[in-house]
């Protein structure tokens, strides 16, 4: 939100709206007053609005009772990134006050429950604050028997009116929300709201107003990274997985668990993430592209069968929602240091493939392609998510489901007969036969871990070994040469080139426009395939003089992130270098404008240049 | 699909083919060492898929890591040569997910007891349909002679030479309170009877488990001879009087000391991992008949716009 879409006009009694294309709202409380149900209403009001709103909603997982917030912002154009610094700050109480102003940007303006907050001197000469009894005016509305609760919707309300969103529409997603609960939930929770957005003050009234926007959303749904990977499973024709909980994975395997039935199949909650990994390669086995997932821990007890699903040849897909580590570490912030686990966790030479989603669309159709890549080159799949994608929401055009669903049933069919690890076919890849299928000529495969000839016989043969090891890793360069060359977002040559993957690419994307607007432009390149990388990169890194990899991990010893170290190592280019960090939250666009100018005027080499 | 319709679909077979001799079944040349209890085990194995008329395709065998493990290389039909102590998860995941299959986890007690003990307790306790063969030898063998979870107190070992003083694991006693619904034991020196047995947990529609005593000639010579009447021993059958649905009671034939009983110990019938999750699936597509897959995702992104 530009500086002026703040009505900072005391004078005028009849607030006019300033015209904005987008704004970002940060509402803070406590878990129990169920304020992020306020996101998923403005949310869903995506996609149905004529304002064209465009939501991306973060939600940090708390633990009940604890503080809560999301951060919503609107925008009726391209939103690229939950966005940096609020322009308003809804505090329900003291602390979530205190812990949320360094996070509204300068002179933006706070909404306080005056009932809980006693505003800072110091605050109120830097940001310009509103205080609203919400805690009793909701009461008043509601009835006064249920006590506080329902604020959340009476700050919606509150919202509704500040932002000149659709009153009809909004009120329409509440009782369709609550009908299910009854009259007696529909009632209070429209009371509610109401009172909140008929608050009579010039204060709030018509603050802002949404211009009109440039992107078509007439047909988009709503959700969060974690159930449009889901629901990419499912329509990519999954059928079975299992898994153990851990956060930030669980939401998908409770999703799958409730949904997968549908369609006649199961998820199936195991002792352990061991069990998991390898129940799922027993479905895949039996003929199903097997799903197992978990984040950083589960995903390390998980490699010794992935290991084997890369010996025995067996389609798997593992999904990894990154969180902050190692070991227990920050289960509720985000980190990139999973790539170097996906990558290569695991003893000896195992190739795989690893392929990590960008947002929360991307993760419907990654989840698709991984599948695909599973069975295609009976290989695991790494698809990795992270903490920011898993459990943010963002609206996205309705995919094509009718034509995007596959049915992945078993192949029976009897064969004359069938060699599991043949060295001659085309890609490298075996075409794994499940049990009951017929093999006419009698000789049935045992797929195992251990090395073996063609016919899955276990073999000490120093050729083979050789023979294999070379096959395993060249259907994956067999893999490479299909894959897209990723595009350059901004100009397609220039000084710098931000490389990124994951969460990390929307900021980056925004930051291109950004310093576009500022005149020092610089490009964005996003990598979805890391493992095998895609062909045709070092033709993009010669447009540019410096290359930086922005990422959420360590530099390490040597001084470069794990898709750093990946680059360098395969383009051995020392204009690859690292932009790093390791707080465990997601970059902000203005850390990254800062760190790469930061990192041009220390770099001697381009300053002669 | 419950046992019956696994069967059906099984005899439907025999009525087109001839069924399989010993030479169609028998792959690879086992490389056990001579006298290696687990060759007993092999050749019933052979003989119940015979017995049965299954046929290559119907059946998959799953092992983990050890010697009995090797298993899956020694038979003609679909078999997996798994990870070290995963196989029984492994096997859950085929069973699960391919009800027209019989399948078939063999393994040792290390695989069986150490390593994989947990899957052993909750793969018991979810009923999931698989028979299990445990080949408990009382020793590591494929590593060469050190402790395993069976092995007694005072047995010698690499990583015990003053003899073992960790208690041993009473399978028996574990598969009853884990919750395994057909709990056997068997020996490699009784073939007739661990065929009986094997049979019989073929029936079970549910997890089926035998304890099979399987002697490792090279690193414990001798261990089971108490149980072999030819060495001396007594081969002790479970008394005619045993009621197998009384829990109490098969704990405390389990509790007896060496060489204890033979025979079925417990047997329950309670409704299998596959058919609680088939009712759910059967459940949930009731309410989508008719629907294709596409239509019941776009059914739900609806509700999401």
């Amino acid at each position: 939100m530009s500086q002026s879409a703040v009505n900072k006009d005391d004078s005028g009694k009849e607030s006019q709206a300033s015209d904005i294309s987008e704004a970002i709202i940060r509402i803070a409380g406590n878990s129990q007053d169920g304020i992020q149900s306020i996101g998923g209403f403005l949310a869903r009001l995506a996609g149905r609005s004529e304002q064209e709103v465009m939501t991306m909603m973060t939600i940090p997982s708390t633990i009940s009772g604890g503080p809560s917030i999301f951060q919503v912002r609107l925008g009726t154009g391209d939103v690229l990134s939950p966005g940096d610094d609020a322009d308003v700050l809804l505090a329900f109480y003291q602390h979530s006050y205190e812990g949320h102003v360094s996070n509204l940007r300068e002179g933006g303006l706070i909404v306080y429950d005056s009932d809980h907050v006693e505003p800072n001197d110091e605050w109120l000469k830097k940001y310009r604050h509103i205080g609203i009894a919400i805690s009793s005016l909701t009461v008043e509305a509601i009835g006064g028997t249920t006590r506080d609760k329902g604020k959340n919707i009476y700050a919606l309300g509150l919202i509704g009116r500040m932002f000149n969103l659709d009153l009809e529409k909004l009120e329409r997603l509440i009782n369709e929300r609550f009908a299910a609960k009854g009259e007696n939930v529909v009632k209070p929770a429209m009371d509610a709201f109401q009172a909140g957005y008929r608050y009579h003050s010039d204060d709030i009234t018509n603050l802002f107003n949404f211009k009109n926007g440039t992107v078509d959303r007439s047909n988009q749904v709503v959700m969060s990274g974690n159930e449009a990977l889901a629901y990419g499973l499912i329509a990519a024709g999954v059928r079975f997985g299992a898994a153990y909980p851990i956060t930030p994975w669980s939401d998908i395997m409770e999703l799958l668990r409730r949904e997968l039935p549908k369609y006649g199949g199961s998820f199936i909650q195991c002792e352990d993430e061991i069990a998991s990994v390898s129940m799922a390669i027993g479905a895949s086995y039996g003929g199903r592209v097997g799903v197992t997932g978990s984040s950083g821990p589960g995903i390390s007890l998980k490699t010794e069968a992935i290991g084997w699903a890369v010996m025995a040849e067996i389609p798997l897909v593992i999904v990894d929602i990154q969180r902050g580590g190692p070991s227990t570490g920050m289960p509720t912030n985000v980190e990139q240091s999973d790539l170097n686990i996906a990558c290569f966790g695991g003893h000896g030479d195992s190739p795989r493939v690893v392929l990590a989603a960008a947002d929360v669309e991307d993760c419907f159709y990654t989840a698709i392609e991984a599948v695909n890549i599973a069975r295609n080159f009976s290989v695991p799949v790494f698809l990795l998510s992270d903490q920011a994608i898993a459990t943010r929401i963002e609206a996205f055009n309705e995919p094509d489901l009718k034509k995007l669903c596959q049915d992945l049933a078993p192949d029976l069919t009897p064969v004359q007969s069938h060699k599991p690890y043949d060295l001659e076919t085309e890609t490298g890849a075996s075409h794994h036969r499940v049990p009951g299928t017929r093999i006419e000529d009698g000789r049935y495969p045992v797929v195992t871990g251990l090395e073996h000839d063609e016919w899955g016989h276990p073999s000490g043969s120093p050729e083979t070994h050789k023979a294999m090891t070379q096959k395993r890793r060249n259907k994956l360069k067999a893999l490479a040469k299909t894959l897209p060359i990723p595009e350059v977002y901004g100009p397609e040559s220039g000084e710098v080139l931000v490389v990124g993957w994951g969460s990390t690419t929307g900021p980056l994307y925004e930051a291109v426009e950004k310093s576009a607007d500022n005149g020092s432009a610089i490009s964005a390149l996003k990598l979805r395939h890391i493992n095998p990388l895609p062909e045709g990169l070092e033709d993009i890194f010669s447009n540019f003089k410096r290359i930086y990899v922005v990422e959420m991990n360590d530099g390490g010893v040597y001084g470069y992130g794990q898709l750093a170290s990946i680059l360098r190592a395969r383009f051995v280019d020392a204009r690859i270098q690292g932009i790093n960090k390791t707080d465990a939250l997601r970059w902000k666009v203005w850390e990254i404008i800062d760190r790469v100018n930061e990192r041009l005027s220390a770099d001697p080499a381009l300053t002669n240049d | 699909m419950s046992e019956n319709a696994t069967l059906e679909s099984l005899t439907q077979d025999t009525e087109e083919r001839e069924p399989l001799t010993k030479k169609q079944i028998a792959a690879d040349t086992p490389t056990w060492c001579p006298g290696c209890g687990d060759f007993s085990v092999l050749s019933i194995y052979y003989k119940l898929i015979q017995k049965r008329k299954i046929y290559h395709e119907k059946v998959t065998t799953v092992a983990g890591i050890g010697c009995s493990s090797r298993f899956p290389y020694f038979v003609q039909a679909h078999g997996v040569h798994y990870i070290h102590g995963r196989a029984l998860s492994f096997a859950t995941g085929v069973s699960l997910s391919r009800p027209d299959l019989h399948v078939f986890a063999f393994g040792g007690d290390g695989d069986a007891f150490s390593i994989g003990g947990n899957h052993f307790m909750h793969t018991a306790r979810k009923n999931v349909k698989m028979t299990y063969v445990v080949m408990d030898n009382f020793v590591y063998g494929l590593t060469k002679k050190q402790t395993s979870p069976t092995s007694p107190i005072g047995f010698k070992s690499k990583t015990d030479n003053w003899g073992a003083f960790d208690r041993p694991i009473n399978p028996m006693k574990l598969a009853i309170s884990a919750g395994a619904t057909f709990v056997a034991r068997s020996s490699h020196t009784n073939p007739k009877h661990l065929l009986e047995m094997m049979d019989a947990a073929m029936d079970h529609d549910g997890f089926g488990f035998i304890e099979c005593l399987s002697e490792c000639t090279e690193f414990y010579k001798g261990a089971f001879d108490p149980t072999n009447p030819r060495k001396g021993g007594v081969f002790d059958l479970v008394p005619e009087d045993h009621d197998v649905t009384d829990e109490a009671a098969a704990y405390e034939l389990a509790s007896e000391d060496f060489p204890g009983k033979f025979g079925i110990f417990y047997k329950a019938q309670i409704p299998t991992k596959n058919a609680l999750e088939t009712g759910l699936q059967d459940a949930a597509k009731a309410k989508f008949e008719g629907k294709e897959d596409w239509e019941i995702l776009q059914s739900t992104f609806n509700r999401m716009k």
